[in-house]
């Protein structure tokens, strides 16, 4: 009895589609997010992270409703970033039936948003995401500083930002969660960078969900036990059938990692 | 038709509660009526109460209290009238006599106990407990009726409501010590955990909640 590692499957819309498609064996149309949502829902996901790369203010409403469709069949956690600027973002993300937000570039660039919003609404549902790449020249921080430089709009703009004062920051604001994305990882399949993960969980005292590189089941592992992540979150080894929920799962519980096993509902 | 209240004190997130409610409510033979509502006419009326909540104690605490004539009408049925109580997270915590996140802060104190800071034994454990976590049955309850032993339940909190009244805890889950993840006496049931994101378990129980009579 204790609380277990979550398994966190990733879909990145666009527009109110699903970008790189989801290839399940019973999805009527690949391309809904809320097909997919409802699959992994039922797979056994722990939760679920949309990932809104929408690039206009159009393009944008989309998530709401996405969003609220998702809420009316998958009864498990749901997170939701990309684009959230506001205070009036994050209530209307959380009143589509949203229950965490993911924040980057308006954490970047604005740290008290954190603060008003975990003010606001709790840090249970404030999460920061943080976009982080290795120094190209490792001296140029000076001894303080971690290998680690903060990135926002998708790893393209460097911040001039150390990754781990940045999160330590963040989590002194109220963020309730963290959620570290190797840049330099992410897509590569090569999986999570541990040094990234584990030098920011150990220096907070927030739940650390790993993200970027995932390309086998002994990538989830590493993060948990290497990097000392409480969450693990995959986008493509799941979206493409390479690997199923259950079977990382298993493969985590037969690392001696405690997940939850339950049948969905 | 009955009617089941979710009350909308400006503490987010009713939507995700009130789809769980209404999924659970078609089940039944005759479904209950399911309204978010912030009336405390309407909530005379109901024959069930849901109390949900998120954020901090303190701010609930003020919301709650800012809507006229609420905590009359609550304490008018709830206590009075007996009506089925069903306190969810922070609106579990308020069962409380008092909050201490923040600030000292008086809950409804329907439940003899104080909301404290989590501490677990393990400091490397961490604050939120977020996630997914089994409960310890303390005490049998109806609404626990027919959920298996080792189902999960979703947590995310920081506090936990702490009584000295041992026959009061109907559950608790482990997190580097007990953390209380269900309270409840007589008309009144309040959970740690958000059933209307505890799947199984958390449908389960709202559809014993939807039929109970205490």
């Amino acid at each position: 009895m204790t609380l277990k590692t979550r398994l966190i499957p990733c879909l990145d819309v666009k527009d109110g589609r699903v970008v790189k498609g989801v290839q399940f064996v019973d999805l009527i149309d690949a391309g809904d997010p809320v097909e997919a949502a409802i699959a992994y829902d039922a797979a056994g996901a722990d939760e679920l992270c949309f990932l809104d790369i929408a690039a206009s203010h159009e393009g944008r409403d989309t998530i709401f409703d996405v969003v609220a469709r998702t809420a009316e069949h998958c009864f498990m956690p749901v997170t939701v970033g990309g684009g959230v600027r506001t205070l009036e973002d994050i209530r209307k993300l959380l009143l589509s039936g949203a229950d965490k937000v993911a924040i980057n570039s308006s954490a970047v660039n604005d740290p008290n948003f954190i603060a008003r919003a975990a003010d606001k609404f709790g840090n249970q549902c404030i999460v920061v995401s943080v976009d982080a790449k290795q120094r190209l020249d490792q001296r140029v921080g000076g001894d303080n500083r971690s290998e680690w430089e903060i990135y926002t709009h998708g790893g393209r703009n460097a911040s001039g930002l150390d990754a781990v004062e940045f999160a330590v920051r963040m989590v002194e604001l109220g963020a309730g969660e963290l959620l570290v994305t190797s840049m330099d990882r992410d897509g590569t399949k090569s999986g999570f960078d541990i040094a990234l993960t584990r030098a920011i969980t150990d220096a907070v005292n927030v739940p650390v969900i790993a993200s970027g590189g995932v390309g086998n089941l002994d990538h989830l592992v590493e993060g948990v036990r290497e990097g000392h992540a409480s969450a693990v979150l995959a986008a493509s080894i799941f979206h493409f059938g390479t690997y199923t929920i259950p079977q990382a799962k298993q493969y985590l519980a037969d690392h001696g990692i405690p997940v939850r096993m339950d049948r969905a509902a | 038709m009955s009617l089941v209240t979710i009350i909308d004190y400006g503490s987010s997130n009713l939507r995700s509660a009130a789809n769980a409610f209404e999924r659970q409510a078609a089940l039944m033979d005759d479904p209950s009526e399911i309204l978010v509502t912030a009336d405390p006419e309407k909530v005379r009326a109901a024959s069930r109460i849901v109390l949900p909540g998120v954020g901090a104690f303190a701010d609930c605490a003020a919301g709650l209290n800012a809507v006229p004539g609420m905590r009359d009408v609550l304490e008018e049925r709830v206590i009075a009238g007996g009506t089925p109580f069903l306190g969810i997270c922070v609106g579990m915590q308020l069962l409380a006599t008092e909050g201490r996140e923040k600030a000292i802060t008086p809950g409804l104190g329907w439940i003899d106990g104080a909301v404290v800071h989590l501490t677990p034994s393990d400091p490397t454990l961490k604050i939120p407990h977020m996630g997914w976590n089994t409960l310890r049955i303390q005490r049998p309850h109806t609404l626990l009726a027919g959920i298996p032993e080792g189902l999960h339940a979703y947590f995310v909190h920081s506090y936990h409501l702490q009584t000295d009244r041992p026959d009061l805890t109907i559950a608790t889950t482990d997190y580097g010590g007990p953390v209380t993840a269900i309270v409840g006496r007589d008309n009144i049931f309040g959970t740690q955990f958000h059933p209307e994101k505890s799947q199984a378990l958390g449908l389960a129980l709202i559809s014993n909640f939807l039929t109970w009579s205490p």
